[in-house]
């Protein structure tokens, strides 16, 4: 079986002198990278090096703000912002040449992964380890031979060859890994636990129904690598004795929809899937279900109820899904990040896994870095890496040399956190005890232009959206925190407030049915505790210190006006006046807010105050 | 139970030894703790919605509903901390504060699950008042109307329509704040899959579901001096009415109610009770006439109207074996108009024909066209048990401590027979009775039938008629009913005679059935025992008990009728039924490409 993988891996690699990467990526499709590759294919011709030269696709490589990228092996040089003028600039002189256009390389320092030695000179990989996005960027998604080539499914063959499901249990258990999808169960006893059921048939299911708004982690994983999931999930089949696969994957993700297929095809195709894998007695195969975009549906039990064809609500545990789930049968449900670590932990073994990251956390973990930060992105860092590095280090710090105000984690269900926490290690515990979440990997940079209560307002509006509707705390409660914020937003906050949204804040939180609920309140209840007097400027000096909350904000116009007359043209409700050549008027009674007037204005002469 | 496999829990820092393997809320019940709640009911799936029955356990980060946790040796509950108590009377604040505010004006004022809730939790300030939901009533239908504004979303009703009557035609739909209880696409009812049958008005704990009202109407026409009123009431309204005026359940308040017609205005009081031994008669030789291969087997009974518009709709297929009998009512109401109005020499169309049922379906029965006699609607007013408590109450009627009356003749005698109508098993008991004795030629001596009373979901018997066995199954509320028909399906031989009643427990857990009390809850299986108990006294209690030794339905026979199944018997007490496809049902016949 061994010999049949190392036959199918070496049928892969051919001869070519050139391997040009091109990220197909959401965000580098958006700027043009597939005219990029239109382009590349003809300059290739033009030179006679079609034949020499192969063109791969890749998943997202992470680095999206610097896109289209484009990587060019052997040298693993990557160019960053490439123009469709700069293609012909690439092949004469890099391909012909063999001189890398200095230009276009991102240059940083050098460093080193485990699993590949690549993008070589961008810092935004320093402080990174690329642990499930390992192959994101190096293989071609759609060619499971890019994917054998990189040691692809050896994992599931010794697996099923060389380990008993008991073994495959205990390395998983002994690697540390805990669930990626953001409560942090160990993996490992979630497999024994379903592994102990007797009622068959059983089901494994990836959950890929990201819905955190700005996060892009398991999009990202399954476009740049979905037989990793593939493989991660047949061998958890293997473990707990399942035949039976669901990706549930929500429908606006179609290019991550059309690659799993395609990589669920290509592994039945090559006797991965299916029948009698590899020539074993085991038998499993994996079938696709969307989601409708529900974030709730997340939820495990929801997310079963919506496979089943039922409304997506969650219902109460006991019994967790590892003894009821799926049409009542045993169900293992794992994140698309924590399938994706299996065949790592398979195949390097649970003892070097478990020297990655913290004591309680192991691994690397993937974020979607946004906000006001200068590399946003996707990134995975080892467990224990300090918030200060991933937004200074990573990141590149805050850009137009704003302050840093807060950072937000774990999505509209975490929490935000100042200044003072930014040493805090990333790991399970440790956010928490910050009063934050790990999340699914959402992480927001805030500076100081942002209002932490319309901060909390922004994240509450969603949930109180996205709620099911099922219970009580969770559907009234968060209507009516967002309606205290709402007001306070608006200069109507009352004495009492703060208090309010505390105690139903702490109600939501212990009362909730499930963990869209309980966590809810976790961006009000954070920000009070860390920005409690923007709060209290609020409500008592009806005053927002970042400027943000419209209804506190009036705009004047200062000496600096030179009567251009630039602002009174912008302005749509007509509240500006003056003639040309002296200084203008806004009536205050007039004006809507709308900030218009203020980035018309070049001569910096009208305040916010 | 033995001690030893009991586990030890403390509720309040008290031990308690208890039985594993029950929920928080179930063991909290054995040890006298009565934990707040509201979406739970024990006949439906466990929800855990509602979130009032949370509790404090040690060592767990949050609170835990108690209706779905399950209890472990050695846990330790708080039911009554101070945050516990105010995160409940918040959730029930939360609760009232998208709810409308008129309980003066409402219909369960003083029977709401709610108010009583909000005063137990003692909520007499109010914290976050804000927006509250608004959407139109839904007063389309015949027997149900939907008000969503005074929904609280505890899904009772939908895992009742679901889970115990297998309709499906509520279910929540929408998100957050704006989820809301409605049928598929929000279809008024009337176009819908609805039953009628009411049941989601008996576990509302609000009144997001009531009945359509016919009181007022009816108070306008008792008012009418060019009407003949005459009225008609069923055998579960007197086993069950006397607990809307706060009697225990299970008391026969039969001549009371009589009493209390009089005093309301109604000119003659009839019993549907006698038109059930008229149905008998006429179903029971419809039964033994194709018994004798003259008409397709199973008969299945017609007596339930939530019944005959689920099976018009889900099993069309089975229609030709439905008794071509009209329900008692309608029998009844026929007769009103032909005749006893031929024999009173009044003019059909000056009677004023009113119904006391159990039933919120009847009200849709009396409209349906195929149940007009000479083109005259027979029954004009339907009402339920509790519009007619509250019209006694609302005519201030002592009716508790009233002087019991007897019903008018003709149409007034019934048998014991016609009693049990009123309780799962009891058309075919009645049934048996007759045709036995009309098949054999012989009386029947054990009559009371063990393995059909009570109230488990299927029930099955065997009889034997002049050495020829028969084969008999009885079903209550419409998910049962399900059952039976799917049986039907794999197995058009399994039975001969079929009776299906709509409701849990038959008509006396109808849909119109006065509300549960404080200490109670809908649907209570004890107050359905009782309420069944009272009708087979009554049973025992007459000399009669067998529809065919009713003289006065003997004298009908004989003045009128002719004999059973004659030509006058199919133009006014037997009708047809035919498939109802309401949209979004998919006839059987019908391949989807």
């Amino acid at each position: 079986m061994g010999h049949r993988l190392k036959k199918e891996r070496n049928r892969t690699v051919t001869a070519t002198s050139y391997r040009i990467i091109v990220c197909d990526g959401t965000a580098c499709i958006n700027k043009g990278s597939r005219k990029l590759t239109a382009l590349l294919r003809e300059e290739l011709e033009k030179h006679g090096l079609a034949d020499r030269t192969t063109i791969g696709l890749s998943g997202c490589l992470g680095m999206c703000d610097k896109g289209p990228l484009m990587v060019v092996n052997p040298g693993y040089t990557i160019y960053g912002n490439v123009t469709e003028a700069d293609i012909p600039e690439i092949v004469e002189e890099h391909l012909v040449k063999g001189q890398p256009i200095a230009r276009l390389v991102i240059q940083e320092d050098h460093l080193y992964n485990r699993f590949f030695r690549v993008f070589g000179d961008a810092n935004f990989f320093g402080k990174q380890m690329r642990i499930t996005l390992r192959n994101c960027g190096i293989i071609d998604p759609e060619n499971i031979d890019d994917y054998l080539s990189l040691r692809g499914y050896e994992a599931l063959a010794k697996a099923i060859t060389e380990m008993t499901p008991e073994q495959v249990i205990d390395e998983v258990e002994k690697s540390g890994l805990r669930g990626r999808g953001g409560a942090g169960f160990p993996t490992g006893r979630k497999w024994r636990l379903a592994a102990k059921e007797k009622a068959t048939p059983k089901y494994v299911v990836c959950n890929a129904d990201e819905g955190d708004p700005g996060a892009f982690m398991d999009r990202s994983a399954i476009e740049g690598d979905p037989h990793t999931i593939v493989e991660g999930m047949a061998i958890g089949g293997y473990a707990i004795g399942s035949d039976h696969g669901v990706v549930y994957i929500r429908a606006e993700y179609p290019l991550a929809i059309k690659r799993i297929r395609k990589a669920i095809e290509d592994a039945r195709a090559h006797g991965l899937l299916g029948k009698n894998i590899l020539g074993s007695s085991f038998s499993f195969d994996i079938e696709i279900r969307l989601g409708a975009g529900a974030f709730v549906c997340g939820e495990e039990t929801a997310l079963i109820h919506s496979i089943e064809g039922a409304r997506g609500m969650p219902r109460p545990r006991p019994p967790y899904p590892a003894a009821s789930g799926l049409f009542n049968k045993p169900t293992l449900i794992n994140n698309v990040e924590t399938w994706a670590n299996v065949p790592v932990i398979i195949l390097d073994g649970a003892n070097w896994f478990h020297t990655v990251g913290t004591e309680t956390s192991k691994g690397t973990k993937v974020f979607a870095l946004a906000g006001k930060v200068v590399n946003t992105g996707l990134i995975e860092v080892p467990m224990g890496t300090t918030l200060r590095e991933i937004i200074y280090d990573v990141g590149g710090g805050i850009p137009f040399g704003k302050r840093f105000k807060a950072i937000q984690t774990g999505g509209p269900s975490g929490g935000c956190l100042p200044e003072q926490y930014l040493d805090t290690p990333i790991d399970y515990e440790s956010l928490a005890k910050a009063g934050s979440i790990m999340g699914s990997g959402g992480m927001i940079v805030i500076d100081e232009d942002a209002c932490m209560v319309d901060m909390a307002r922004f994240f509450l509006e969603f949930t109180q959206d996205e709620s099911c509707g099922k219970c009580t705390p969770c559907r009234e409660g968060t209507k009516r925190m967002l309606e205290i914020l709402v007001r306070i937003t608006e200069g109507k906050g009352q004495p009492g407030d703060i208090e309010k949204l505390e105690r139903l804040g702490n109600t939501i939180k212990k009362s909730a049915l499930c963990g869209l609920g309980q966590s809810a309140p976790n961006p009000v209840l954070s920000t009070i505790k860390n920005f409690r007097e923007e709060y209290e400027e609020h409500i008592h000096e009806k005053k927002c210190r970042a400027k943000a909350c419209k209804c506190l904000v009036s705009f004047e116009i200062t000496d600096k006006c030179i009567g251009c007359g630039a602002c009174r043209r912008v302005c749509p409700v007509s509240a500006i006046a003056g003639s040309p050549k002296s200084k203008h008027t806004i009536d205050q009674d007039k004006c809507v807010r709308c900030g218009m007037c203020f980035n018309t204005c070049k001569f910096e002469a009208i305040a916010k105050v | 139970m033995d001690n030893t496999k009991k586990i030890t829990i403390a509720i309040n820092n008290r031990e308690y030894k208890v039985d594993p393997g029950q929920t928080i809320m179930q063991a909290a019940d054995h040890c006298g703790y009565h934990i707040p709640r509201l979406c739970y009911h024990p006949k439906l799936s466990i929800e855990g919605a509602c979130r009032v029955c949370i509790v404090e356990v040690e060592g767990m980060r949050n609170f835990v509903a108690s209706c779905c946790y399950p209890v472990t040796d050695g846990m330790k509950i708080h039911t009554n901390t101070k945050e516990v108590r105010q995160a409940r009377r918040d959730i029930v604040e939360l609760l009232v504060d998208n709810h409308p505010e008129d309980c003066h004006t409402c219909e369960r004022d003083g029977n709401c699950e709610l108010q009583r809730l909000v005063y137990s939790m003692g909520i007499r300030h109010r914290h976050f008042v804000g927006e509250r939901k608004h959407y139109e009533k839904d007063l389309s239908g015949a027997s149900v109307i939907r008000d969503p504004d005074k929904c609280i979303l505890c899904g009772r009703c939908v895992r009742m329509c679901s889970e115990i009557q297998g309709v499906h035609c509520l279910s929540q739909a929408h998100r957050g704040f704006n989820t809301v209880v409605m049928p598929a696409y929000n279809m008024p009812f009337a176009e819908t899959v609805c039953s009628g049958c009411g049941q989601c008005i008996n576990v509302c704990p609000t009144a997001s579901f009531v009945e359509k009202n016919h009181t007022q109407e009816l108070f306008e026409k008792l008012n009418d001096k060019s009407l003949i009123k005459v009225v008609q009431f069923a055998p579960s309204v007197r086993a069950a009415i006397g607990e809307a005026f706060g009697l225990a359940p299970g008391r026969n308040m039969e001549g009371q109610l009589i009493a209390a017609f009089r005093r309301l205005g109604f000119d003659y009081v009839f019993d549907t009770q006698f038109a059930a031994d008229l149905t008998i008669m006429e179903e029971g030789s419809e039964f033994l006439e194709r018994v004798q291969g003259n008409g397709p087997l199973p008969l299945i009974t017609s007596c339930s109207s939530a019944w005959m518009k689920y099976v018009e709709q889900f099993y069309p297929d089975m229609v030709d074996n439905i008794s071509t009998a009209k329900s008692p009512m309608s029998m009844a109401s026929a007769m009103f108009k032909t005749y006893w109005a031929e024999k009173m020499r009044i003019d059909p169309k000056k009677i004023l024909s009113v119904a006391t049922m159990c039933c919120t379906a009847k009200k849709y029965e009396a409209t349906r066209p195929e149940l007009e006699v000479h083109g005259m609607r027979t029954t004009d007013i339907v009402v339920t048990t509790r519009e007619m408590g509250w019209m006694i109450k609302s005519s201030g009627i002592d009716f508790v401590n009233i002087q019991p009356e007897k019903p008018d003749a003709p149409l007034g005698l019934s048998s014991g027979a016609g009693a049990i109508f009123g309780v799962t098993g009891g058309v075919m008991e009645a049934a048996v009775r007759t045709a036995y004795e009309l098949y054999t030629g012989e009386t029947l001596i054990d009559i009371e039938m063990a393995d059909i009373r009570g109230f488990k979901g299927v029930k099955e018997a065997k009889i034997s008629l002049d050495g020829k066995e028969l084969r008999l199954a009885v079903a209550h509320g419409l998910g049962n009913a399900h059952k039976v028909m799917e049986m039907v399906r794999q197995d058009r031989n399994r039975f001969h005679f079929i009776e299906i009643m709509g409701c849990p427990g038959g008509c006396i857990g109808g849909g119109g059935q006065p509300y549960a009390t404080a200490n109670s809850i809908p649907l209570d299986e004890e107050a359905l025992r009782l309420r069944a108990q009272a009708l087979y006294d009554l049973d025992r209690g007459k000399t009669i008990r067998r529809s065919h030794d009713n003289p006065d339905v003997q004298r009908l026979y004989r003045e009128y009728l002719g004999r059973p199944l004659s030509e006058k018997s199919h133009e006014l007490l037997h009708t047809h039924y035919k498939a109802k496809l309401p949209k979004g049902i998919v006839s059987p016949e019908l391949k989807i490409v």
